[in-house]
């Protein structure tokens, strides 16, 4: 879309993008580069610069099991996470789209998860999933030794996901609801009229109208995941035990910043960007058919 | 095919009621129009009858059976909507049919009612097309076959046309009136369009805030409005009203500058009435012809057939609609003349028509 | 709709409960948990009756995580990423809306790109860059040998070195480094009438002029969205402060939650872990109750 009318002063136009195009040149772009830079030399160690080592630090990252293993628990991290909280999601707004008595409430209260900040919330689901004081205490307590996510990775990582997924269900709500009520409500009485019940309708309907937006969701929940990941695990896992947890921007952060392996770090960057790249490429190809529906 | 029987229907909401008891009885295969303004309550009547609104006080029956309790499709209503309602995701064969595939019909079966209504409609052609692919009157011919393939006994019209230009909606009224006397299927077509109304109406409901005003053909609506809004409504341009008071022998017009001389019958004197005369019964004269009133031309309008000349008439303004060869100047004076016959009286009060006046001479002077 | 589906309509009811149940709980759980003394918080199960220690917990978190300051730190963080989010942005998409200079697809796609790459990917390179942010003008005037050039002629020596760690600009400025209010007025300048800009221009009004008297008061709805939204993301930020804020002057709320994970040994102090937790959680609640209809709006219209 272009507007017809617009001004005609090269200068002043150019000059109102300026402070947006130094700040990203500056804290992105070069930042970006210098990644790539970094993932491609290496750093010696007593200084005299860096010294070009072709993709070595790629070599040697993909070649680390510890990698791949962070690799994998991202990946089921990811996947597990993402499809409970839409799931989850995607049932309480169409409910809540029914618009029976109370569902303004619901619809202020849901959401709210979503405002907390990871680290709090993490704090507040370390208490509640501890296994020695709050509520899986009570079933350590029935079946000893049950839950520790201390000691158990699959259970770390079941802390991580309920505590991702709690504030991504408010994220998810917001956006389901948002389409479905974008649905004209006349479609809906059309069906009706039509003989098609509460249930046949929103197969029939409102669901196949909603597939971009869960297409989209389905991006945007596994690269939030990727990022918004990094305050929970640090706060109720620090990527343990034995790495069961050690997701890949967690595993960025302790190799770049606490084992000072800056073209390692930056190597894992790359790999992560372009994963993050992909994925919101093939996003833009289901765009074309949300535009398409409207 | 079905008869209608609305009993004291009522709607309100929370704050505020906007159907307040509306009576109506529609004959089956009739096609009748609800012609209102708009939030006069006429949508919210139609989708009672659908089902799409709760119905909050009386009784709605369709063919003998009350439907206030029943789902929308119990009700054997189709309905087509303003914005047409089209599935977008669905192909134009897939509109017209759904309802045939909720109710379970087999699909060969199915194809062959979407053909044949897709060739009643001369939709043939576009059967794969997405309803984003079409045309405005060709997604309204779509919407009208997804009523048709149900063979519904009660066709439902939420002002269907409103959303076409001007010449495709003449061309879907006609359309749509042909369709109607070959289905002769019962039914209800709200619009806020007048000509819309007259064209397609065997019977015309007048509402306004709520409520039914006249109930009849457009003939009768025409001729003989039930109340002053009516008759302002309905015409176009709108019928002159001029207000006045009953006095003894007559009625005093314009402050007492005129007089109309009737005869009163149970009316006091010193009451109120409004005397509307509509701008195509009135006749130009030569001004000082007797028994004419003298006006000043404000303002012509010319509409190709004829024209719409402005008058003042001792400080109100009063239209008149002449297909003549006269075009009088801005400035300059014409004379009026209109006969009692073509003059409708109503209560300044209440605004229902008055039948009490009768000439006292053959033809009234003013 | 005139619609009967009693037994829907109840299963509609309990999973809606259920949902709300979830959402509330962890709020609940923590601030009964915070008005527990030691003992009673460690009990199994903990007892769902707020204790009568409330205050005293709030007290000794506040004091042992030092969060007064803090919270203003974060405050100051949110404010500072908030307005120069409103203000910026709005300047770039009136340029690429507006104005048709040369580059200007190019300028777009530059912006259009940084809203894929969120900081937490770049975080490396950009604490680099913060530690001294001249340094991309220094490299490049040192390999365009521009530095060499200006030592030859005026004989100073280049050396640009602005290190913003610890300061309020190295929080804020890179969290605004990115596309997303721009593409908001983007969509919002797109949808003004061309007529409105004809107009303005007819009464005599130039670009300036247009774009602060007439689309800015237009754009107060957007401006209102954008700012919930960026002021709730800046303070729930966490990995950006952390690294950049080595010092404790400068720490936020959020970071300092860390200083509050009870110990291994001995008995922990899960009350004032909670307590703690509270505070820094309720502001940003406080916006979203507050805001509700802007932060909405906002998360929709950024992200589409």
């Amino acid at each position: 879309m272009e507007k017809r009318v617009t001004f005609s002063s090269w200068t002043i136009g150019i000059l109102f993008a300026v402070p947006q195009l130094l700040l990203i040149f500056t804290f992105f772009y070069w930042p970006a580069g210098q990644a790539v830079y970094w993932s491609l030399t290496l750093q010696q160690p007593w200084g005299g610069g860096n010294i070009w080592v072709g993709l070595d630090n790629f070599r040697s990252i993909l070649s680390n099991a510890d990698y791949w293993n962070s690799i994998t628990a991202s990946l089921v991290f990811a996947g597990i996470s993402t499809g409970l909280a839409m799931f989850i999601a995607l049932v309480l707004a169409a409910l809540t789209d029914r618009q029976l008595a109370g569902s303004r409430f619901y619809r202020v209260v849901l959401i709210w998860p979503y405002g907390i900040a990871a680290p709090a919330l993490a704090m507040a689901f370390r208490f509640i999933l501890a296994p020695e004081a709050g509520f899986m205490a009570v079933v350590n307590q029935v079946w000893p030794g049950f839950w520790d996510p201390g000691l158990n990775g699959a259970d770390a990582m079941a802390s991580i996901i309920a505590a991702f997924s709690w504030k991504y269900i408010g994220y998810n709500f917001i956006f389901f609801l948002a389409a479905f009520q974008a649905i004209p409500r006349s479609l809906i009485e059309a069906a009706a009229m039509d003989g098609s019940g509460v249930v046949r309708r929103f197969w029939d309907i409102q669901f196949p109208l909603i597939t971009p937006t869960i297409f989209f969701l389905l991006v945007i929940n596994i690269t939030e995941s990727f990022q918004d990941s990094f305050g929970i695990v640090d706060i109720m896992t620090s990527g343990g035990p034995a790495n069961a947890t050690n997701l890949m921007v967690y595993k960025i952060y302790s190799d770049g910043f606490k084992g000072l392996d800056y073209s390692g770090a930056a190597a894992q960057s790359i790999i992560l960007m372009v994963l993050i790249v992909v994925l919101t490429i093939f996003q833009f190809r289901f765009i074309e058919r949300r535009v398409h529906y409207r | 095919m079905a008869s209608i029987t609305i009993r004291d229907v009522k709607k309100s909401y929370a704050k505020s009621q906007v159907v307040h008891g509306v009576d109506l009885d529609i004959a089956s295969g009739e096609f009748v129009v609800i012609l209102g303004p708009s939030g006069c309550g006429k949508s919210t009547l139609l989708r009672m009858i659908a089902g799409l609104e709760e119905i909050s006080g009386g009784e709605i029956a369709i063919d003998g059976t009350v439907v206030n309790k029943l789902e929308p499709r119990e009700r054997g209503c189709a309905m087509v909507f303003q914005n047409y309602a089209l599935y977008p995701h669905m192909s134009v064969a897939q509109n017209i049919g759904y309802s045939l595939k909720v109710a379970g019909v087999p699909a060969a079966e199915r194809t062959r009612r979407i053909q044949a209504v897709a060739r009643t409609l001369e939709l043939e052609h576009l059967l794969d097309r997405k309803p984003m692919a079409l045309s405005g009157g060709q997604r309204q011919r779509v919407a009208m076959g997804r009523a048709m393939i149900r063979e519904p006994k009660v066709f439902l019209f939420d002002e269907p046309l409103s959303n076409l230009d001007a010449k495709l909606r003449v061309q879907m009224r006609s359309e749509i009136r042909k369709l109607h006397r070959r289905l002769n299927a019962t039914s209800v077509f709200v619009t806020h369009d007048q000509v819309e109304a007259m064209t397609l109406a065997d019977r015309l409901v007048v509402m306004n805030g709520g409520r039914v005003e006249q109930v009849g053909t457009p003939g009768e609506i025409y001729n003989r409005p039930a109340s002053r809004f009516v008759a302002t409504f309905v015409g176009a341009p709108a019928m002159n009203i001029l207000e006045g008071t009953v006095e003894l022998d007559g009625i005093s017009l314009l402050g007492g500058s005129r007089r109309l001389a009737v005869q009163r019958a149970g009316l006091a004197v010193g009451a109120q009435v409004a005397v509307g005369i509509r701008p195509e019964a009135v006749r130009l004269v030569a001004p000082g012809t007797a028994g004419a009133l003298d006006a000043t031309v404000d303002l012509v309008e010319e509409l190709g057939a004829g024209r719409v000349i402005y008058v003042d008439l001792d400080g109100a303004s009063f239209s008149v609609m002449t297909s003549e060869a006269v075009h009088p100047d801005p400035g300059s004076t014409v004379g009026l003349r209109f006969l009692l016959d073509d003059m409708h009286f109503f209560s300044s009060q209440t605004g229902t028509r008055l039948e009490v006046f009768k000439a006292s001479v053959p033809e009234p002077a003013l | 709709m005139v619609e009967r589906t009693p037994i829907l309509n109840f299963v509609t009811h309990v999973i809606l409960f259920l949902g709300f149940l979830m959402a509330v709980a962890p709020f609940v759980i923590v601030a009964i948990a915070s008005s527990h003394n030691l003992k009673d918080v460690n009990d199994v199960p903990m007892s769902l009756l707020p204790g009568s220690d409330f205050w005293l917990n709030i007290k000794t978190a506040w004091t042992t995580a030092d969060l007064g300051p803090k919270l203003l730190n974060s405050f100051i963080m949110a404010t500072g990423v908030a307005a120069g989010k409103v203000i910026i942005s709005a300047l770039t998409a009136f340029s690429i809306v507006y104005f048709r200079y040369p580059g200007r697809t190019f300028i777009f796609w530059l912006i259009f790109i940084t809203l894929m790459l969120p900081l937490e990917v770049r975080i490396v390179p950009t604490y680099a860059v913060v530690a001294n942010v001249l340094s991309p003008y220094q490299t490049i005037l040192d390999l365009t040998g521009l530095s060499w050039l200006i030592e030859k002629v005026s004989g100073v020596q280049v050396s640009l070195s602005l290190g913003l760690l610890n300061s309020y600009s190295g929080l804020i400025l890179p969290l605004i480094a990115t596309a997303t209010g721009t593409f908001l007025y983007r969509q919002f300048f797109l949808t003004v009438p061309d007529e409105l800009t004809e107009a303005a221009r007819m009464d005599g009004a130039g670009a300036l002029r247009f774009f602060i008297d007439v689309l800015l008061p237009l754009s107060r709805t957007n401006m209102a969205a954008l700012g919930t939204i960026m002021f709730l993301y800046a303070w729930n930020q966490y990995l950006w402060p952390l690294l950049i804020t080595t010092d404790q002057s400068h720490a936020t709320a959020v970071t300092e939650l860390k200083q509050l994970i009870p110990n291994v040994g001995g008995i922990p102090e899960w009350n004032i872990a909670m307590a703690g937790t509270l505070i820094v959680m309720l502001p940003p609640l406080i916006v979203i109750v507050a805001m509700q209809r802007w932060f909405v709006r906002g998360l929709i219209a950024t992200e589409k």
